[in-house]
């Protein structure tokens, strides 16, 4: 049985409804991620999981023990906030041992207890500043030691690192990971980035509009996309999802994407991910869809494919970002993004021999965003 | 040129500045005179106010009025000075501030940190009571407090003690805690509007209760909003005239209605000196609860107004 359940959750807002039956599970000592755009129910997710809203239908089960009319405090939760949320009138001790004190947990012990989690973030040299003398790492520190100075069940993060710079996000994004691997603790994150949701989870469940579109591991997530929208969301840049259409050339049957720059259409093989189950039928409208980087230059293909095939097309614009550069040309009536080394060769206006790894391709069905 | 061109602005300049303090400065002494008359008046003799000039300074001063004022001026038929009423207004204000300050600030917490339905409507009402004149309350008032002196007589009767009800200062403190209510929620609700909720979530996580949310987060940090509520509510319930001399009589009136009464009084001559004497006393705590926390007045009406 998993740690932390969701099942049918609903919360309705008069008429809106805001989640619309949301089933999660998640293990002891797992890491999930809810992701998703602005708007989605994500952290109106997170807020119930805490207590902090009701729900309108479902269950909440916490180890088991269902959870949904308790009160927050007695959820043995501990929660994260955006705006770090500490007490500005108590000093980055006592701010910490709040909820120890709330809880009637004598003088001596929650000294002891402050002092564990003030080697462990490193900020013992802070204890006695208020919150208005810290940076906003620092702040970010103490947030995270209120909440692990209670030891709780259950960790809930509401886009913690959304408020600092962005070099600062990326060291704190491995203290978390960090913590998570020395701590074992089971946390659920409310990201609006997909980066984070990347790197951190070992579970991601992509939301939109209150449902959940897609549950999985980071790897399923990103590889596997289960529609149209978790591999638009997924991934940056985001992956190409091209027309294409099937159609049969010397007697096998092939995808039929326009060429952007005129010449005859691309003929691409039917990419391994679709099942051999699903049948596809000549003149059938289609979506391929392919990571910037599973489209490259001639020496970079990936040598342990079984289905590359090179396509010569026409480069439009070339953008060197450091590591790699990103290509930009026309197929299917899109621009399609190939990811290639930083030192290949292309100027744009060039015509180049493009590598289509179809290993790391996915089909989608126009009508129903649904991957075949 | 432009060296001319700006010299002409900073010639500008200077007439506008010198428009700008001659104008505050003028100000100043129209508003400053009355005060400074009043002062100066209360140190002199009654002898060189009669034949002197009211602006001239005293040429022999003396406490004398100010002695008698607080101790022996006659407020209509006693002569034992205003000090007695000065004790009933202090008595009066300050359960009265604290009382309508505390459940103002408990108001506002739950109006916004704990909404419930209709929370909108009870707050319109109760902003409403802002703009109900007192003249209008001022018969109703006296049945309920008729009502509370009747209560008062029995339990006198029943339990040998009146428990407070019908008390004239328990009375004054009840009508102007009912009334002040109305501004220290619209305070209090407007300032806890901009605090942020979040604190509040986390507290709530943190295992605090509702009550200790509101002492140990919301009240420390709303130091403002309180220093503008007392004062406000001090200066208001000090110088209210009309509740005083409403429900308030003889030995219980306030400071405010002794006061009148000392300048009215219609027998023998006007003792200007100790007028004036009685009527800085009777400003003096207003004034001193703005001189101590005046600095804090405009900051807390600024707050909320600007965020950060």
């Amino acid at each position: 049985m998993a740690f932390l359940e969701m099942i049918g959750l609903k919360k309705r807002y008069g008429n809106v409804e805001i989640l619309k039956g949301i089933d999660l599970t998640l293990d002891k000592g797992g890491f999930l991620v809810l992701v998703g755009p602005s708007g989605c129910g994500k952290s109106t997710l997170l807020n119930t999981i805490a207590g902090l809203e009701t729900i309108t239908d479902g269950e909440i089960r916490i180890d088991g023990e269902r959870v949904n009319d308790l009160h927050p405090s007695k959820r043995d939760i501990a929660m994260v906030f955006q705006s770090y949320a500490l007490y500005p009138n108590m000093t980055v001790a006592q701010n910490i041992a709040f909820g120890l004190e709330m809880r009637g947990v004598a003088k001596p012990e929650r000294d002891k207890a402050v002092d564990g989690v003030a080697k462990m973030l490193q900020i013992g040299h802070l204890l006695d500043r208020k919150p208005s003398q810290l940076s906003g790492g620092q702040r970010q520190r103490v947030a995270m030691g209120r909440a692990l100075t209670r030891n709780p069940r259950v960790f809930l993060f509401d886009e913690p690192l959304s408020n600092l710079d962005a070099k600062l996000r990326v060291d704190m994004r491995t203290e978390i990971k960090r913590l998570h691997q020395a701590t074992g603790a089971t946390i659920v994150y409310v990201t609006h980035d997909q980066i984070e949701a990347m790197t951190l989870a070992t579970k991601i469940a992509v939301l939109k509009d209150g449902e959940v579109q897609q549950v999985g591991t980071p790897h399923e997530i990103y590889n596997r996309p289960a529609n149209l929208f978790v591999a638009d969301f997924m991934g940056s840049p985001a992956m190409n999802l091209l027309k294409a259409q099937v159609a049969a050339d010397a007697g096998r049957t092939v995808l039929r994407l326009a060429r952007g720059h005129g010449g005859a259409d691309i003929l691409l093989p039917v990419p391994p991910s679709v099942g051999a189950g699903s049948a596809l039928s000549a003149g059938q409208d289609l979506i391929l869809g392919i990571r910037p980087e599973a489209i490259t230059d001639k020496d970079s293909a990936d040598k342990h494919s079984t289905a590359i095939e090179f396509v010569d097309a026409y480069v439009e614009v070339v953008e060197p970002a450091g590591s790699d550069t990103f290509v930009v040309t026309q197929a299917g009536g899109k621009e399609v993004i190939a990811r290639m080394r930083s030192d290949a060769d292309v100027r744009a206006g060039q015509t180049i021999p493009f590598a289509f790894n179809l290993d790391k391709a996915v089909v989608f069905d126009p009508a129903t965003g649904r991957r075949i | 040129m432009s060296a001319s061109a700006s010299s002409g602005t900073a010639g500008g300049s200077i007439v506008t500045r010198v428009v700008i303090y001659g104008l505050l400065g003028l100000f100043a002494v129209i508003y400053l005179a009355p005060l400074f008359v009043m002062l100066i008046t209360s140190f002199k003799s009654l002898d060189e106010i009669y034949s002197g000039n009211m602006l001239a300074l005293p040429r022999n001063p003396s406490l004398d009025a100010w002695g008698k004022a607080w101790g022996s001026a006659c407020v209509g038929l006693t002569c034992e000075g205003i000090k007695g009423y000065f004790w009933n207004s202090i008595k009066m204000v300050v359960p009265a501030v604290a009382i309508s300050t505390c459940l103002g600030a408990l108001n506002g917490y739950v109006l916004t940190k704990w909404r419930f339905r209709g929370h909108k409507l009870v707050f319109a009402l109760m902003l409403f009571s802002c703009f109900i004149p007192f003249q209008s309350v001022l018969l109703p008032m006296a049945t309920v407090l008729g009502h509370f002196g009747e209560i008062g007589r029995q339990l006198q009767d029943s339990i040998g003690t009146s428990l407070g009800f019908g008390n004239p200062t328990v009375n004054l403190v009840f009508v102007h805690t009912i009334y002040g209510l109305g501004f220290t929620t619209l305070f209090f609700r407007n300032y806890y509007e901009a605090f942020p909720t979040e604190l509040v979530k986390a507290a709530q996580v943190d295992g605090a209760s509702f009550f200790q949310i509101f002492w140990r987060i919301l009240i420390p940090n709303s130091t403002p909003i309180i220093v503008v509520t007392v004062i406000y509510q001090f200066t208001n319930i000090w110088n209210d005239f009309l509740f005083g001399a409403s429900y308030a009589s003889g030995e219980s009136m306030p400071m405010t209605v002794a006061l009148n009464n000392v300048v009215n009084t219609s027998t023998g001559v006007v003792e200007y000196n100790v007028n004036m004497a009685a009527a800085v006393i009777a400003a003096l705590p207003t004034l001193l609860v703005y001189v101590l926390a005046g600095r804090y007045f405009v900051r807390g009406l600024m707050a909320g107004a600007v965020k950060g």
